[in-house]
């Protein structure tokens, strides 16, 4: 008899022949040469979908050397590897917070209307590109894109609709924008003046990340010099007048969307987070002063648990760099706070009643990673922007797994796993390989002008691309499980009339307006660009007194100039 | 023998969503063909005066901002106009089902949706351009 049948038999017979009555032990190497000489299935099964290798199992020996009280912890203590809060959601459940925005201020309004009666706890604005870009709607540049990827914002009567009958007093407010996110922090700041709501009162977040534009979303107008100075200015502005503002939501759901690695997401991500400590820094201003008003958010992709270890690492990596890097005395500095999204990139316009699932799977990741607000992506945003219906179905999937999983009851269910924390420590320690790369390039704006995320992004994506080509990973509905006649589904349109609403709107602003004080305003914001006065004041001058995203966009390109990309594939 | 096939891949718009338009110009350049990217944040009018000094045989144009029924049909109407008709412009993006016709009629040549096989856009360019690499 071999040693394996002899072990077969052992177990068969249910009375294995022990000395002093133990059970027999676990055998390592027998498991081992059993997997080893066995059939496996084909396909990319011994990697994550980011390509980084894994084990067939995990056992302690591949935890050895963690220790605990120092690495893993406990939550709501340095270094939060199980999360910022000692309660988790036994205290609070996350936000549920669903982004959105199309068509004009009014449209949306009714839009954030059903959301909040619907259970949305917190409203997220969606901007259109015009708007994104710095551009009015009726700008020629503008033309077919109003409305269309968002709500369409050029001036304060715009931001006043969008919010009429909801009191920003009460609700917190995220805003994804980024070179015009002065521009609309200062409409909205003017806008709940104009509700009797003072600045100090708001809350919310703004994305505001100009690193990750250059580095992946595009959208920009100066170039990054000058972006990181006015970013440094908002921070200043708001540590003193807007306390309880988010100032900069360090975005790595772009970098992942426009198809890098978790490993490169996580790195990235967090590499602009130290480059704007430290220009606030440099700045004269003290870390523990902006550091806590910092957050993050996250793609939540399809490889569950490469990226609820993706979520544990960054926590970490963040509590250490600030507490020993930068020096940070307050440990709400240390703690990283994130929001996350689904992964609008891994939905399918096939069969896409699946990407309720995808949702459903990568919403519960991003909870057992520990995530402080969520937007689950709706069946239909492969195609268009979603339908009222669909958006209700998401928000439902955060709803079912709140209330009907159990996976809120226990707090990080997941950490002490082998596989989990092995894969933790190797995610910060390719994130710690990805900060020394970008060091020896001279950081992070030098490394984006040497196109070194760009290029590692773009890489990484054709490798998955080709994986998929090649049927070495299989999507179900595209590569495999293919139906021949695809059912249509019922699309949200925004009709072209929309556009030409929204630009008589803004021309009827321009027209009623002071002329003299919108161009007074803007000589005062130019003149103070060419020194080192902070700009915020400025923007929310030219915005009281009735200048457009455009106008108040525009006046900076001649001091700053205006960035274009070196294109390359 | 001939000639490879010279593509513009062009992204138009502020759309910002460069994935899409980078993988498919490298697999086209994998695939043998001739390659130029133009960029981001292009207007009709640069990557038709692109396409024409580059003396390219078709344009690849990638829209994901949903403002696909104002850039595809303004750039055939470009083409149309410098009589560069033999251009053969084709693209992908977030587009809807229902869109797909009236941009054909419109004398778009191919409309790839998410999930396209890189494999099929490679065969229709092949064909599609290949006719003017012979003329």
């Amino acid at each position: 008899m071999s040693k394996e049948d002899e072990h077969v038999a052992k177990l068969i017979d249910g009375k294995p022949e022990t000395k002093n009555g133990k059970a027999p032990k676990g055998d390592k190497a027998l498991w081992q040469g059993q997997f080893e000489a066995a059939a496996k299935l084909p396909g990319a099964n011994d990697r994550t979908i980011s390509d980084h290798p894994l084990k067939p199992m995990y056992v302690p020996e591949d935890v050895e050397g963690t220790d605990y009280a120092t690495e893993i912890g406990y939550p709501g203590q340095y270094p939060y590897t199980r999360g910022i809060h000692p309660t988790m959601y036994r205290g609070r459940l996350w936000t549920m917070r669903q982004f959105a925005g199309f068509g004009t201020a009014m449209q949306t309004n009714e839009r954030y209307k059903f959301l909040l009666a619907q259970g949305n706890r917190g409203l997220s604005v969606a901007f259109d590109m015009p708007a994104l870009m710095g551009y009015d709607s009726d700008h020629p540049r503008a033309l077919g894109e109003v409305g269309k990827c968002g709500v369409a914002i050029s001036t304060l009567k715009d931001m006043q609709d969008l919010f009429d009958g909801i009191d920003l007093g009460k609700i917190t407010t995220s805003m994804t924008i980024n070179c015009t996110a002065p521009v609309a922090l200062a409409l909205y700041i003017a806008t709940a003046e104009s509700q009797g709501v003072p600045q100090e009162k708001l809350g919310g977040t703004l994305q505001n990340d100009m690193l990750k534009e250059y580095i992946a979303q595009k959208e920009w107008i100066y170039p990054p010099e000058p972006s990181m100075r006015i970013i440094t200015d908002m921070i200043a502005y708001c540590s003193r007048n807007v306390p309880k503002w988010n100032t900069i939501s360090i975005s790595g759901y772009h970098i992942r969307e426009a198809g890098s690695t978790a490993a490169q997401e996580l790195a990235f991500t967090l590499a602009d987070g130290f480059a704007y400590v430290e220009a606030a820094m440099k700045a004269g201003q003290d870390v523990d002063d902006f550091a806590p008003r910092l957050s993050f958010f996250f793609n939540s992709h399809s490889d569950f648990f490469e990226e609820i270890a993706k979520f544990r690492a960054a926590r970490r990596i963040w509590a250490r760099h600030m507490r020993e890097r930068y020096n940070a005395k307050n440990p709400r500095s240390w703690t990283l706070r994130f929001h996350t999204q689904t992964a609008g990139c891994s939905a399918t316009a096939q069969q896409p009643e699946n990407n309720i699932m995808r949702t459903a799977f990568q919403a519960m990741a991003a909870v057992l990673g520990g995530t402080q607000s969520l937007h689950t992506n709706s069946l239909d945003e492969v195609l268009a922007l979603p339908t009222e219906k669909n958006v209700q179905i998401a928000l439902r999937t955060q709803q079912v797994l709140a209330y009907e999983t159990g996976v809120t009851n226990v707090i990080d269910p997941l950490g002490g796993s082998y596989f989990v924390e092995k894969l933790t420590s190797e995610m910060e320690d390719a994130a710690e390989d990805y900060f020394r790369r970008i060091d020896e390039l001279g950081g992070v704006i030098p490394a984006i002008h040497a196109g070194f995320f760009q290029k590692e992004i773009a890489d990484a994506s054709y490798r998955y691309q080709r994986e998929i080509e090649n049927g070495e990973r299989i999507i179900v509905g595209v590569n495999e499980f293919i139906v021949e006649e695809e059912q249509q589904i019922a699309l949200l349109k925004i009709d072209r009339e929309m556009e030409l609403e929204q630009c008589r709107r803004v021309q009827g602003f321009r027209a009623s307006r002071d002329g003299g004080a919108v161009e007074a305003a803007l000589a005062a914001f130019k003149r103070a660009a060419e020194t080192d006065e902070n700009l915020m004041p400025h923007y929310l001058d030219c915005v009281r007194k009735k200048a457009t995203l455009g106008e108040i966009s525009e006046a900076l390109v001649p001091i700053f100039g205006r960035y274009r990309e070196p294109a390359f594939i | 023998m001939p000639r490879p096939i010279r593509i513009l891949v062009a992204k138009a718009g502020l759309d910002g969503h460069d994935r899409g338009a980078k993988v498919i110009a490298r697999a086209l350049r994998d695939a043998g063909f001739e390659v130029i990217y133009t960029g981001l944040h292009q207007t009709p009018e640069q990557v038709v005066e692109a396409a024409i000094q580059e003396d390219v045989d078709g344009i690849g144009l990638s829209v994901l901002s949903g403002a696909h029924m104002t850039l595809f049909p303004r750039m055939k109407q470009l083409l149309d106009e410098q009589h560069a008709s033999d251009i053969v412009l084709f693209g992908g993006g977030t587009i809807p089902n229902e869109d797909i016709q009236p941009l054909l009629d419109a004398g778009i040549a191919a409309v790839f949706t998410p999930g396209t096989p890189i494999a099929s856009t490679i065969e229709f360019v092949r064909k599609a351009c290949g006719k003017r690499v012979e003329a």
